[in-house]
């Protein structure tokens, strides 16, 4: 018999305990409502009854009439404080100068990219960007994973794709939708995909990755694999039905999948206090029977350890793990968001002077000896260099081959394809004037 | 998912076999093997059963073929389909989902994207509207939008159409919705051999596949062939099957429509007034075009028929497709398509029965078009 199966049967052989254990309910609800509240809570301890309904099976009994509009808030983990020291020395980061630094210079070259590319679009080069301003802390999630673990962002994840060795180029190739785009040209800017980095490629539509994670994460636990799923999200994609679908189906299909809400205080323009009305996104994980951590996400450490502890409990027990990762988005939404019209410009600067996870960071490396301003400056400016390059180079390149407009729709082309291929093939044989091509790579 | 369709399903599809166990154990033995046996000797075998078939031999086949879905396991499938699944195969791959078409819609979606071959069962076409987001934005174009380098093996099926008695939201042809989305392939099986046919063929294929069945269809038993019954059998997708030869007009139909078609061309046949070419779509994308248009040069007239609504149909998809092709050139009477009404699908039996077509209204409609003539 099948687990479920058995479920139901427990559920079952509860009534006839439950039931002989139940004190007359009419003396018992007189009483409660003419005690004190002390000695009724002392009366409700004593006298707890489990339910015997299928539907929640760990509840009481109780004679008092409870409306519950809040749960206690759930804390927000955090390891440094605003100046980068460690708030309590058992949670001091074991680990060494190459990796803390890594994921350091990783938050810094993102800065550069980020800084280079909006600029770009801004000049008419490119038509569409996204900042990761504010949330780079969220690269120490990246840095708790294995490589071979599968990731589903959103689309502000650029720097999980930067830590897994992604490189420049391909950052820019696909910016530039030229003919070394992985994407074939075919997606808008910051909508990056790499098979061999395990990073799926990003789907604009809000939220649709969620219940694909817990797919992706089906099959790895079928697999047998040492893996699990990390997916990416917003607050504002929270909203979206997709979100209690994918919650939902990961628990009751027991998932190994990580849920991770930037919950970075913005949908575009809409603050998260207009979003939802509960204790964030982190008291809806315990509603769907799941574990659950608030992280300061301005906080490389704490993210960092709490994507470990979550990936363990993803991987060894085969559980979904929501994390909420509490941040501020400095940036504007998009390049088609101007955050002025609804933020005051001294709020976000306020937020970069007194709580900034580069700071915050940087602070703790210096601490250790591991940084220091000539450090800092000869990073930035490498790398700056070298995205300046990747542009240059990315620019120049030839947009892919007419022949990528068809090809991937389906595995082989339809005879409708090959129609319509040839269609435009002797189109634009027959016009060269009007159909220039010399700017396209040549047909494989 | 609606629960009132679910009612409706439990108390209209009493279990056949359980019935049937009581009354007569032989003719039981010989359902549960899935086959019988006509007056002639031949093979027989429900659409229901022939759909079982093939799951059940892909399942065998392929270790990463699974089924999921509302009440695909324990309870055997809204309407069986799935009977017998979760003994042989386990509950690892043959899954009871919480009532949430977004959510295992986009679960199946994601584990094809991992390597898995998902066979995603929506208990009707008209509940995966709450998923459309997952089948047209995902399913169907990220191989496309990666570069080709994210594969999406994946089969979405379930009941489509108009049933009976069970009103406006869960009657309803989808053949034109998905039929419009490149990056999917769409199938539309009208009996047993095609049911198992496509859906295999749904199966195995790379690409995502959304196999359209029909309610009224699945308790309806047609002769196998020796081929078919066998578990190479598959069924190309992307190519029409001429049901009946005929001379004098094509009539093109999908799903339930072409028995009503070759009904009214039988009739017509005996009654002496044409003899009728039926075609049976059997896949919606690709459109098999090239057959219909070699149809209609020989016999120079089109009808065709749908349950669906007649705006922006499969039936005018198929007149669009004729006009821009060298077959217009050959035809002697404009073609007509004969369609479901252009209403939501009403409850009260006599209303919802004038909203579909029939072999009577094919008829009328095939003796109208040959009286016609261009330019006359």
């Amino acid at each position: 018999m099948y687990a479920r199966v058995s479920a139901r049967a427990l559920a079952r052989s509860i009534p006839s305990k439950a039931l002989k254990a139940t004190p007359a309910p009419l003396a018992h609800s007189a009483k409660a409502f003419s005690t004190s509240a002390l000695s009724m809570d002392a009366h409700k301890k004593k006298e707890r009854v489990k339910v015997h309904f299928p539907g929640a099976l760990d509840s009481h009994f109780s004679q008092v009439l409870e409306i519950r509009e809040k749960m206690e808030p759930i804390d927000t983990f955090r390891v440094m404080d605003t100046d980068g020291k460690v708030l309590d020395k058992s949670l001091e980061p074991e680990v060494t100068e190459e990796f803390a630094t890594k994921i350091y210079k990783d938050m810094l070259t993102l800065n550069v990219m980020d800084l280079i590319l909006y600029e770009a679009q801004r000049q008419g080069r490119i038509s569409f960007y996204m900042t990761n301003a504010g949330e780079e802390a969220y690269i120490g999630s990246a840095a708790a994973l294995d490589p071979e673990d599968e990731i589903f962002g959103q689309y502000r994840e650029a720097g999980t794709l930067l830590y897994r060795g992604f490189t420049l180029d391909q950052f820019m190739n696909q910016c530039y939708s030229n003919d070394m785009d992985l994407g074939k040209g075919r997606q808008m800017p910051v909508h990056y995909g790499s098979k061999a980095l395990h990073f799926q490629t990003i789907s604009s539509p809000l939220a649709t990755q969620l219940p694909q994670a817990s797919g992706a994460a089906y099959a790895i636990k079928r697999s047998g694999k040492k893996n699990c799923v990390m997916c990416y999200f917003g607050e504002g994609a929270a909203s979206e039905g997709d979100f209690h679908a994918a919650l939902n189906i990961a628990a009751t299909t027991s998932c190994p999948v990580i849920f991770f809400c930037r919950n970075n205080g913005f949908a575009i323009s809409t603050p998260a206090n207009e979003q939802y009305k509960g204790d964030g996104i982190a008291s809806r994980g315990v509603g769907y029977g799941m574990h659950t951590i608030r992280v300061d996400g301005n906080d490389v450490w704490a993210v960092y350890k709490a994507t470990q502890e979550a990936r363990k409990i993803a991987v060894e027990k085969h559980k979904p793990v929501l994390i909420e990762a509490m941040t501020y988005r400095v940036g504007h939404h998009s390049t088609s968001d101007d955050s002025s019209a609804y933020r005051s410009k001294k709020e976000v600067e306020d937020w970069k002077r007194h709580d900034n996870p580069m700071v915050r960071m940087r602070k703790w490396l210096e601490s250790k000896g591991w940084w220091d301003e000539a450090r800092e400056n000869a990073h930035k400016s490498t790398q700056r260099t070298a995205v300046l390059k990747s542009f240059a180079a990315a620019e120049k390149r030839k947009k892919p081959a007419v022949s990528e407009m068809f090809n991937d729709v389906y595995d082989k082309l339809t005879p409708n394809l090959i129609e319509q291929k040839k269609e435009l093939e002797e189109l634009i044989k027959k016009y060269p004037a009007h159909y220039d091509t010399s700017n396209y790579a040549k047909d494989n | 998912m609606s629960s009132m369709l679910k009612k409706a399903v439990t108390v209209s599809i009493p279990s056949v076999r359980q019935a049937l166990a009581r009354s007569n154990p032989v003719l039981a033995n010989a359902l549960l093997a899935k086959r019988s046996y006509n007056s002639k000797g031949g093979v027989e075998m429900t659409v229901r059963d022939a759909l079982n078939s093939a799951l059940e031999e892909e399942m065998t086949a392929d270790e990463k073929v699974y089924l999921l879905g509302e009440e695909v396991g324990q309870y055997n499938g809204a309407y069986k389909v799935s009977k017998g699944l979760l003994d042989k195969f386990g509950p690892k791959r043959v899954i009871d989902t919480p009532i949430t078409e977004s959510g295992f819609c986009g679960l199946a979606v994601g584990s094809a994207f991992a390597g898995l071959k998902p066979v995603c069962e929506f208990m009707t076409w008209n509940f995966a509207m709450q998923a459309i987001d997952q089948i047209v934005n995902s399913a169907a174009k990220t191989h496309y939008m990666s570069g080709g380098n994210v594969d999406c093996p994946i089969t979405f099926r379930g009941p489509n159409g108009a049933a009976a008695g069970v009103a406006a939201q869960h009657s309803q042809c989808f053949a034109a919705w998905y039929g419009s989305v490149p990056g999917l392939k769409v199938v539309s099986p009208w009996n047993s051999e095609d049911a198992k046919g496509l859906l295999k063929a749904a199966i195995r294929d790379p690409n995502p596949v959304v196999v359209l069945e029909n309610e009224l269809m699945y308790g309806i038993s047609f002769p196998m062939s020796e081929a078919a019954l066998s578990k190479d059998f598959v069924v190309e997708i992307g190519k029409a099957k001429i049901e009946k030869e005929g001379t004098d007009i094509t009539i093109v139909a999908h799903s339930r429509a072409v028995g009503f078609a070759l009904e009214a061309a039988q009739l017509l046949e005996k009654e002496g007034i044409c003899s009728a070419e039926v075609i049976n779509l059997r896949s919606i994308r690709p459109l098999d075009t090239e057959t219909i248009i070699k149809s209609v040069k020989k016999t120079n007239r089109l009808v065709t028929v749908e349950g669906g609504w007649p705006q922006y149909g499969v039936g005018s998809e198929i007149c669009a497709q004729i006009m821009e092709s060298e077959a217009f050139d050959h035809l002697d009477a404009p073609v007509v398509r004969v369609t479901g009404a252009d209403v939501p699908t009403p409850y009260a039996q006599n209303l919802e029965a004038y909203a579909f077509p029939d072999t009577e209204v094919i008829a009328r409609v095939v003796k109208r078009t040959l009286n016609k003539k261009i330019g006359a």
